[in-house]
Order: C-alpha cells, then sequence, then structure tokens
C-alpha cells in the first residue's frame, strides 16, 4: 500500500468517525471567534466570554454590553466558541480569559458543571465573576442576568392555545436538547400544556440544532407524519425560520398551520409582518449585555450587584411589533 | 460471485474504462454495488410506507427529494475527488462562503441575478482551483489542504458577511431557483440536481476529464509516467468540485432566501458519507455517480422516515451512523473478495 493510500484510508477513517459526529451535534470544528486581545489602559477591563458569537443573539448581547461599556468608561472583549456544543473550547476560552487577570469576568455557561472548577480558579486569582444567560453550578459568581426561559416557554404555550382554540395536536422543533435554553423553553412550554390545556396533544418533538434548512425539513416530515397538526413552536431563530420556510414551502394557507417562533432577527420579524408566523417569544438580548456589564462595573467598584436580574421577555406578533417597548427589544 | 481476480494491468491504466475497466466482471461487479445501493434505496421505501401511511404521499417524496439536492449536489462533486484518492473537507463551508458571495453581489452590489448567481458558483471554483493548486503542486495532502480551506471558507464567510445573514427579499426571481417549479409539483432545486447528476455521469464516464479521474485513483505513479499530465488534471477535478460546491451554496441560499453564514459545518460529511454509501471507495480508483446520487437518497429517505415515525433525534443519528458503517463494511467485504 503507498503511502498515499494510506493517508486516503486514514482521512477516510476519520470522515466516518466525523460523519457520526456531524450528524449528531449538527456539527462544528475549528476554533471561535470575536475580540479577545486584552486592551491595555487605565480604563477597567472585563472579559466576557459567551456561548457564542455566531447568532444574531449573541451579536445584540455584545451590542449590548459595548454600548454599557462605552458609557461606563470600561473596555470590553467579548468571545465565544463556533457552536454551542464546543464546551471544551468554551472552558479554554475562560482560562485564557483568567489568566489575562482582568478585572471582571462576565460567563455564559455552556456546561453547568463543567465551568465549577474555572470558578475556584477566578476565586483564588480573586477576579469577580458575573454570569449571563446561563450560570454554574458554583457559589463564586455574585450575580446572572438572564431570562426566565421557563416562563418564556409557558408564555409560548398559552399564546398557541389561544390561537388554535385550546385544542388539538402540536408539535415542537427544539434546537438542543441538552442546553439549558433548549431544554427551558420546551418544558416551559410542555408542562404548561399539560397543566393547563387537556385537550391540547402534543404529538412531537425534534431537535434540528438551530440549523435552518434540517429544522425545515424535520418541520416538513412532522407535518406529513401528523396531517391534522394544528400549531409548531420553534423553540430559536434557526428553529422557527426553519418551520417558517416549511410551511411556505408547502404551500399551507395562512391560519391553517399556527407557528410560533423565538426570539427575533429579521426573517422572523418579517415572517409575522406577512402572517406565516402567528408571533414568538423575544428576551431582551441588548438588555441582557448591558444588565451584565453594569454588574461586572458594580462588583469591581465594591458594590453587591443584585444575584438574579431577570431581564425579562415578551410576546410579539403583528400588533405590537411597533409599540416601543417591543422595538426595542426586536434584532434585525 | 467474483471468485476471477481482477488485476490492474498496466494496459488498464492507460486506458482505463469508469465502469468497464477489467472488462465484463468488473462491470457487473459496479453493477451489484449500485443494484445493493438500490435494493437498500427499495428497502427503505417499503419499510416506511408500511410503518406510515403518510410517508409514501406525493408531498412527502417532494419534501425528500427537495432536502436531498444539497447534500446531493455536494456529494456529486466529491464524487470526482474521491475517485481520485482524494477527499474534500472544504465544501460544506465552501457552500456558504459561496452562498455569502451570491448574497453580497446580489444585495450590497445590487448586480443583475445572473451574475450574482455565476459569481457565487465563481467562488466555489476559486476555492476549488486554490484546493487543486495546494494539493498538486505544493503537494499537501488533500485531508489538510481541504482541512485548512474549510476553516478559512468558514472564517471568511463570517467576516464577509459581517456575522449576520444576508436576506435575498430583495431580489426578484433569486428563491425560484430553489423553490421555483419548471415542472409542476417538483420544486427546482430537485431538478438542479437531476440535471447536475446526468452532467456529471457524462463527465466521468464519457470525458477525457472522467478517464483521468478514475486514471490518477488507480495508479497515480503510472497514470504520471505514462504521460498523464496528473497535476493539471488534478487541479481541475478538485475545481470541477469547486464549481458544484459554489452551485450547493446558490441553491442553499435560494432555498433559505437568505445566506446563514453560520451554516455548512458538517454537511462535507454528509456528503462523504453519501458518496461511500453509493459505492464509492476512498482508495480511489472506483466510483459512480448514480451510486453517488442513490447513496443521497439513502440518507435522506432514512432520516426522513425516522422523523415521519417520530424517532427521537438522538437514535436517528445511532441508525444513520450504523448504516454508514454497514455500507462502507459491505464495500470492503465485496473489495477483498475480488482481490483474493
Amino acid at each position: 500500500m503507498t503511502s498515499r493510500k494510506k493517508a486516503a484510508l486514514l482521512a477516510g477513517a476519520a470522515a466516518v468517525a466525523l460523519t457520526l459526529a456531524g450528524c449528531a451535534g449538527g456539527g462544528s470544528s475549528g476554533g471561535g471567534g470575536g475580540s479577545a486581545e486584552a486592551p491595555s489602559g487605565d480604563k477597567p477591563y472585563i472579559a466576557l466570554v459567551s456561548k457564542g458569537f455566531q447568532h444574531q443573539f449573541w451579536q445584540a448581547v455584545k451590542e449590548g454590553a459595548e454600548n454599557k461599556a462605552e458609557e461606563l468608561g470600561v473596555d470590553i472583549t467579548f468571545e465565544g466558541p463556533a457552536s454551542e456544543t464546543e464546551v471544551d473550547n468554551q472552558l479554554t476560552m475562560l482560562q485564557s480569559a483568567i489568566d489575562k487577570k482582568p478585572d471582571a469576568i462576565g460567563y455564559a455557561a455552556l456546561d453547568p458543571e463543567a465551568c465549577i472548577p474555572l470558578m475556584e480558579a477566578a476565586e483564588s486569582a480573586k477576579i469577580p465573576v458575573v454570569q449571563f444567560d446561563a450560570g454554574c453550578n458554583s457559589d463564586y459568581p455574585v450575580s446572572i442576568a438572564k431570562t426566565d426561559s421557563l416562563g418564556a416557554g409557558a408564555l409560548a404555550a398559552d399564546h398557541m392555545a389561544e390561537l388554535i382554540g385550546e385544542k388539538g395536536e402540536v408539535a415542537i422543533v427544539g434546537h438542543s436538547q441538552i442546553n439549558s435554553t433548549g431544554v427551558e423553553r420546551r418544558d416551559g412550554f410542555v408542562d404548561q400544556i399539560e397543566e393547563k390545556y387537556p385537550d391540547i396533544e402534543i404529538v412531537d418533538i425534534q431537535y434540528g440544532d438551530g440549523d435552518h434548512l434540517k429544522s425545515a425539513d424535520i418541520a416538513k416530515a412532522m407535518i406529513a407524519a401528523h396531517p391534522d397538526l394544528k400549531g409548531i413552536y420553534g423553540t430559536n431563530e434557526g428553529s422557527a425560520i426553519g418551520v417558517v420556510n416549511a410551511v411556505s414551502e408547502l404551500g399551507i394557507e395562512e391560519g391553517e398551520l399556527t407557528v410560533i417562533g423565538f426570539d427575533s432577527g429579521q426573517a422572523q420579524i418579517d415572517a409575522i409582518t406577512n402572517g406565516l408566523m402567528a408571533g414568538a417569544i423575544t428576551q431582551n438580548p441588548i438588555g441582557i449585555g448591558e444588565q451584565t456589564v453594569q454588574a461586572a462595573f458594580d462588583a469591581i467598584e465594591g458594590n453587591t450587584p443584585p444575584e438574579v436580574i431577570d431581564t425579562g421577555y415578551f410576546w410579539y406578533d403583528k400588533e405590537n411589533m411597533e409599540d416601543e417597548e417591543i422595538a426595542a427589544v426586536l434584532y434585525k | 460471485m467474483n471468485a476471477t481476480p481482477v488485476t490492474e494491468t498496466p494496459a488498464e491504466i492507460k486506458n482505463p474504462e469508469p465502469q468497464r475497466g477489467g472488462g465484463a466482471l468488473s462491470f457487473l461487479r459496479a453493477q451489484l454495488q449500485q443494484s445493493l445501493a438500490f435494493a437498500t434505496l427499495v428497502v427503505l421505501l417499503i419499510f416506511f410506507s408500511f410503518a406510515s401511511n403518510n410517508f409514501f404521499t406525493w408531498s412527502n417524496i417532494s419534501g425528500i427529494l427537495l432536502s436531498t439536492a444539497v447534500i446531493g449536489i455536494l456529494a456529486l462533486g466529491t464524487t470526482f475527488v474521491i475517485i481520485t484518492g482524494g477527499i474534500d473537507l472544504s465544501i460544506g463551508t465552501g457552500m456558504t462562503l459561496a452562498a455569502v458571495m451570491t448574497g453580497i453581489f446580489l444585495v450590497n452590489l445590487q448586480l443583475p441575478l445572473v451574475v450574482g448567481v455565476l459569481g457565487g458558483i465563481a467562488t466555489g471554483a476559486l476555492m476549488g482551483f486554490v484546493n487543486g493548486v495546494n494539493i498538486a503542486i505544493l503537494k499537501l495532502p488533500p485531508f489538510i489542504a481541504t482541512l485548512a480551506m474549510m476553516l478559512i471558507a468558514q472564517g471568511l464567510a463570517l467576516v464577509i458577511s459581517g456575522v449576520r445573514p444576508i436576506y435575498f427579499s430583495g431580489v426578484t426571481g433569486f428563491k425560484n431557483i430553489a423553490l421555483g417549479t419548471l415542472i409542476p409539483g417538483l420544486p427546482n432545486a430537485v431538478l438542479i440536481l437531476f440535471v447536475l447528476a446526468i452532467v456529471a455521469y457524462l463527465m466521468l464516464s464519457k470525458t477525457i476529464l472522467g478517464r483521468y479521474t478514475f486514471a490518477i485513483g488507480s495508479n497515480e505513479e503510472a497514470s504520471r509516467l505514462s504521460g498523464v499530465n496528473t497535476r493539471k488534471w488534478k487541479i481541475m477535478i478538485y475545481t470541477v468540485a469547486g464549481v458544484f460546491t459554489g452551485i450547493a451554496g446558490v441553491v442553499i441560499a435560494a432555498r433559505l432566501d437568505s445566506a446563514q453564514p453560520q451554516l455548512g459545518v458538517g454537511y462535507e460529511l454528509q456528503a462523504i458519507a453519501a458518496v461511500i454509501i453509493g459505492g464509492t471507495s476512498l482508495l480511489g480508483g472506483r466510483g459512480s455517480i448514480m451510486g453517488t446520487l442513490i447513496g443521497a437518497l439513502i440518507m435522506s429517505v432514512l432520516i426522513n422516515g425516522l422523523r415521519i415515525m417520530s424517532i427521537q433525534t438522538e437514535w436517528q443519528n445511532v441508525v444513520v451512523g450504523i448504516v454508514i458503517l454497514v455500507a462502507v463494511f459491505t464495500d470492503s467485504l465485496r473489495q477483498r473478495r475480488s482481490a483474493s
């Protein structure tokens, strides 16, 4: 066997192994991103380690953080792994953030347990930690700015029930069965339906990793498998847009299938405007960014920020999309 | 079945006929692999039809075909590369970069539709060309060269788009590239897949490029010694794969009516899996376009069927993984048998 063929064989074996991983996770490899060089200056420096940076949601969090940083006169960096499955990469980022000895760290945990040793490391380096979006199971961090995802899921369920007349079959296209937002937005919805709406049946829950294309194909299969389906709930931007694509590709008429989404972004706003989507739950990502930097700043100044900062969630649809309160938290 | 040894003789290498290499026997062998894959596909279709009343409906079949389009187009291009004994890991994120560039051309620069689409395809071709040069001239192993390109394309897609999706809502007719129906009831993306499959089949079986693809995969050194400019042809072959990547980029952008810069990672592995299930050998020298098309269909029928049956996502992955293992195993079994 020539060395080229050996290499090909090796490559093949790796490719097949990776395929399994790829199928499993929606796949992702490669490093993370964001802006991570520690700035040198006299201003206080806050290192933010996020769950990601590519999705519009994280870009909005980053925007909020940057606005607040400018207002308070602090320097920040914002980085996160390429995908929300890269728990190990994120820990590496957190470790280097600690090594840079910032004045404070803002952290959104991808995994609530894996981060514990690093929280201890931050504690011994005497760097205060504030959290955002999802917390670590450690007592060290002083504060967390986040959305109550269970409540947000329940709100989605209430609107779904109202829109379909409190009876019939519904399904969920989730974005993750592992990370806390995916789990809680689903559970909040499921629990609320089971508790309050006995005539609604959740016939299927599947996961598309927030991939638009995969989520569209999942939604189409669901619609094919359950001809009487009344509604589908997509638990994040990519999932919800996937469902919208499925509905528009199948040419389902307005009102026959109720689609409820999560978060915003141009595509969801358009879908709501043109009636393909009934409405969606939005969080306040810019607020999350602002509150995280504010809490970190408080901690640096020796003040105690609130332990839990609920940044809120809202239902929005065609009717209230233009309202000042709603328009302020939607991102495009 | 294949007791007679079929060895590669120099004569064969000089004149490597794609699926007829060693005469009637190897033709039969190639047919067998295809019919194995084809039989698998038929069995799956029958099984899911019995498992669920809602599987064998035109709406669902058309959904399956549409979900095959992007991976299928990527797989067609990769088939050429894999037959040369190479690999192309850059097609997933390369597709995304092509989609983003299409968005830049059509939305940001407001170029005419045809120019924008050709620009997107050219982006793919350029990446393929660079892969080819890195592999053929700089002698980088294909795995490494295309792994690097995968990361470069992923990064560039994010940088160029400003980490934001680009929406084509203002570009008239763009969405129709994937979702229009020139043939009533059949989305254009599926039509593109089938037309490209025919083009790829003709290129592989009727052109000199196809011949040299097999020749390089069978024995690159012998091909070179017998006067084939293997460098030039390898660059050509990777460029062809790049063109298919570019087309896939346009199709996915048209289907989603947007260029999503964070998509694409993992798509290359699904495409490679489709090629392998279709009987193309990772060692090079053997493979077919028909097989790849069937391989891609097997993947999407399997995934769709499991979804229709509401099998948990976690288990869907396990089943797909097992199918890949079985496909590659039966293939290697057959190889060993024919070699002994």
